[in-house]
């Protein structure tokens, strides 16, 4: 009988590694489909890794992925689904871009100026739906999916030469943020410079992990994804959590987009990077909103991002790296469902077997 | 149709299934005639939804044989049964509410009939046949949940079912609706079909069935004629009533009132005119068992609930004497707060209310106690407090696992409860709130949970114990009261009452005893 640790282990890495054999088999077929050679086509992406500014940029980009996977993840751990990250990051990054622009405090101080006002402003946009939940019983997917929507609308209002906007290089802007406000990266010369919210971005990844482990309020956070009944019979306050959970979820999105507003860009513009929101649910149902499997998500989404442009060299679609996302997270949902019905059972069995019961006993104050 | 010629419809001999740990249903022995209509009689957990899944191929038998017709069958599933003439309506309706009743029925059967002319001829002469008129192409979202039934029921006569499983029917109708579906059932009984009417409401199995069979603790009692049987004698074989080990009696009850309920009233979500509960008091002392009795559904859940603060009370107060003395206005609080003023929970549905089935047990531990040592230190959990003291839990109160670090849902049903309540029991609560502690649990941790229940008495709670099991409530009670529509109608003395007494008192028959 295998010992403890190796079970728990093999529960939690056994479905991520299960699925990417799976994807890769259908992205095989997939590539063999399209004329391509797979182990060309992987090769290819691997050695791109080690080109140009590659390595940096999958840092880069799973920074942002994994703020935005763990703002998923807090809602989906008490199966809250909160689709609405994407207009949540977007409108945190816009006001903390127009407060920035607005101010101009000592370093250290304007930086946690722009960050708590995205994050107050990621978590205010959250607070909507949370409440139209808890009053009237609006499904936060509809509400949140529509809020994203909105949040198009919001963004053309504040960037407007009207409003907050400025021209910058015929572009519409926010007001730049002065150099005392900008968290400088770390250089790796020519290989491209490593954004320094890095930092905040492990931060969070601890936060979260302590906040789910070892806080009262993590606890009726997963008592509530688990058994919204149980948790109610004992004394979780079904509601409280669902605001809580949803300003949380919210204020995490809020940072997303501060790696590149403070690290590169200084401004936000209607063409600011989008789309992260999506990402952001993938990542954390790769991840099964563990803080270690996010982090092991973003940098494996950021890596298929990232390499995709050397396919062009081998001749094989780019495109096929979408293909290769969607089955990763198609398998990663499928096998860990498959593989957690087969470790209850499997425990079941051992227990039973371990305590010799029986199967006896029961029926028999009947006679 | 000739009934006595023809061989019996279902036949079930033997059946035994198990659940890793627990016997769900032993050795059941059940035989229906063809046009009779059969009840299948027993508590909540007695092990009626099991044999129901069981002879509608949902679930495979451990042991025992089923025979259908007179020629033996096995089924895999559910599509077998169907095709041996075997249909079940559920208590919960599967339909579709956007499509029509014709879209309904044909659903998942288009092979028989195709979806045009012929299913709809089909369905026509089955309603012209049964009595079941439905119009064909109105939406199901626009009917009431007596025409839904009417669906339901031929949606199975569709698939050529002459044996109807239904499943607590009546749970759903108002009585005129009763009556309707009775005269149905009576007319196609006349033509053939057989019924197996699965319900706990005695009146009317008696009302509709030609003969009963009653099922307790997972095996069948015995089967009757409900003519020649009262109500009494039927609630007698399903809760039974050999009296529990023999008891020391205390008499140490004390003058101290730890619970005091008064003019509780709670009423249906919307509906202000039926109250689910009406004018509640009660007073529960240190060292004193107050049993609920009552048959299932006549307000025990929701009284619970409404002490417990998980639904909330259209008037009245529930006030609360803790172990220091102090009395506490309970009324306007949550059930975190009211745990924390000392209320130990012991919930009717385990799975449901009492674990989180795929976490640890330490963590499992935690629930309920998430503010309270030694589980919990202000805003943080105390991880190792709460393995400490699982483990002492497991020990004293004989919890067979391998260890703390298993899911709760691997244990066997006996050990999960014998786990709750030593949870429950934790944190020197001065009130348990004991919910059919020991339904579907073993002998063994049934003892094992009355003498905790006793010991806990002993040690000076109060404790409010709601069972159906009448030996369990007359051999722990000290004092009983008799629950009927969401009224406390009468109060028995264990000492000296009869199982016959209460459940005179529990069905409202008879000279039961005074109002409370």
């Amino acid at each position: 009988m295998p010992g403890r640790l190796p079970r728990v282990l093999r529960g939690k890495l056994l479905p991520p590694a299960m699925a990417i054999v799976f994807s890769a088999l259908l992205c095989t077929v997939a590539l063999l489909i399209s004329a391509g050679s797979p182990g060309t086509a992987l090769a290819a992406m691997v050695s791109q890794v080690g080109k140009g500014t590659t390595a940096v940029d999958i840092l880069n980009s799973a920074t942002i992925y994994y703020l935005i996977g763990v703002a998923v993840a807090i809602g989906f751990k008490m199966n809250l689904f909160n689709i609405g990250v994407e207009g949540q990051y977007r409108i945190g990054a816009v006001t903390g871009a127009i407060v920035g622009g607005a101010t101009n405090l000592p370093p250290v101080l304007e930086p946690l100026l722009v960050i708590l006002s995205a994050v107050a402003a990621g978590a205010l946009y959250a607070a909507l739906p949370a409440i139209l939940k808890v009053t009237r019983g609006v499904s936060e997917v509809i509400t949140t999916i529509m809020l994203n929507a909105v949040s198009i609308g919001i963004l053309a209002l504040l960037i407007n030469e009207k409003t907050f906007g400025v021209l910058v290089n015929n572009n519409i802007a926010t007001k730049p943020i002065p150099q005392s406000g900008w968290i400088p990266g770390v250089s790796f010369g020519s290989h491209g410079t490593l954004f320094g919210f890095v930092v905040v971005a492990i931060a969070v990844g601890i936060a979260y992990w302590v906040m789910l482990n070892r806080s009262r309020f993590g606890f009726e956070l997963r008592a509530s994804g688990e058994s919204p009944t149980a948790a109610m019979a004992g004394g979780v306050n079904a509601k409280r959590m669902i605001v809580v959970a949803m300003l949380l979820s919210g204020a995490t999105a809020g940072l997303t987009a501060l790696p590149e507003l403070l690290g590169r860009d200084h401004v936000y513009t209607q063409l600011s990077p989008q789309g992260y929101g999506f990402t952001g649910i993938a990542v954390a149902l790769l991840g099964r909103n563990n803080p270690g499997g996010i982090a092991f998500g973003a940098l494996l989404w950021a890596f298929l991002d990232q390499s995709a442009v050397s396919l062009d060299n081998v001749g094989v679609p780019k495109e096929i790296v979408t293909i290769m996302q969607g089955a990763i997270v198609l398998s990663v949902v499928v096998s860990y469902e498959v593989i957690r019905r087969f470790e209850l059972a499997a425990e079941q069995r051992r227990v039973g077997a371990q305590l010799g019961t029986a199967t006896v006993a029961a029926a028999g104050g009947a006679s | 149709m000739d009934d006595t010629s023809a061989p019996p419809a279902v036949v079930l001999t033997g059946i035994t299934k198990r659940f890793p740990g627990v016997v769900a249903n032993h050795d059941i022995r059940l035989t229906v005639l063809a046009g009779e209509v059969h009840a299948l009689c027993g508590e909540n957990g007695a092990g009626k939804s099991t044999l129901m899944k069981i002879l509608y191929g949902m679930q495979q038998p451990d042991e025992g044989t089923i025979e259908v017709d007179g020629k033996p069958v096995r089924f895999r599933s559910p599509s077998d049964a169907i095709r041996a003439g075997i249909g079940m309506v559920h208590q919960h309706f599967m339909l579709a509410d956007n499509l029509t009743v014709l879209e309904n029925v044909v659903l998942g059967a288009e092979a028989l009939h195709g979806i045009g002319g012929r299913a709809r001829a089909r369905i026509a002469e089955l309603a012209g046949r049964t009595g079941l008129s439905v119009d064909p192409d109105v939406l199901v979202e626009r009917l009431g949940v007596a025409d839904r039934q009417r669906v339901e029921i031929l949606k199975v006569l569709y698939r050529g079912a002459r044996t109807v499983i239904l499943d607590e029917p009546t749970a759903v109708l108002v009585p005129q609706e009763v009556d309707e579906l009775f005269a149905t059932l009576r007319s196609m009984r006349d033509q053939g079909f057989t019924f197996l009417f699965i319900s706990h409401k005695l009146d009317e199995v008696r009302a509709i069935a030609d003969r009963v069979t009653v099922i307790r603790r997972g095996t069948t009692v015995g089967t009757t004629d409900p003519t020649t049987v009262t109500s009494r004698q039927l609630a007698e074989m399903m809760v039974g009533s050999e009296l529990p080990s023999p008891q020391v009696k205390h008499t140490d009850v004390t003058t101290r009132t730890v619970l005091a309920v008064t003019g509780l009233r709670l009423c249906a979500a919307g509906d202000s005119s039926r109250p689910l509960l009406d004018d509640i008091d009660l007073a529960v002392h240190a060292g004193e068992i107050m049993g609920i009795a009552g048959v299932e559904g006549n307000g025990q859940t929701e009284l619970v609930e409404t002490i417990m603060g998980i639904r909330r009370a259209d008037s009245g107060t529930v006030r609360l004497t803790g172990s220091g003395g102090a009395t506490r206005d309970l009324t306007g609080l949550g059930t975190l707060r009211r745990r924390e003023a000392g209320i130990g929970y012991v919930p009717e549905d385990r799975h449901r209310h009492g674990l989180l089935l795929t976490q640890s047990l330490w963590f499992n531990r935690i629930l309920g106690f998430q503010t309270r040592k030694p589980v919990a230190r202000g805003r943080w959990l105390d991880v190792p407090g709460a393995r400490d003291d699982t483990s002492r839990i497991v020990a004293q109160f004989d919890v067979r696992t391998p260890g703390i670090d298993v899911p709760a849902a691997a244990l066997s049903g006996g050990n999960q409860q014998k786990f709750i309540v030593g949870r429950e029991l934790s944190g020197d609560p001065a009130l348990l709130i004991a919910s059919h502690p020991t339904r579907g649990v073993d002998v063994g941790a049934q003892a094992m949970i009355w003498e905790q229940i006793k010991q806990a008495r002993a040690d000076g709670l109060a404790v409010l114990l709601v069972s159906a099991d009448l030996d369990e409530l007359i051999g722990l009670s000290d004092t009983i009261k008799v629950m009927l529509r969401g009224r406390l109608v009468a109060d028995a003395d264990p000492a000296t009452v009869t199982t016959e007494e209460l459940g005179c008192a529990m069905t409202g028959t008879g000279a039961g005893g005074g109002g409370s």
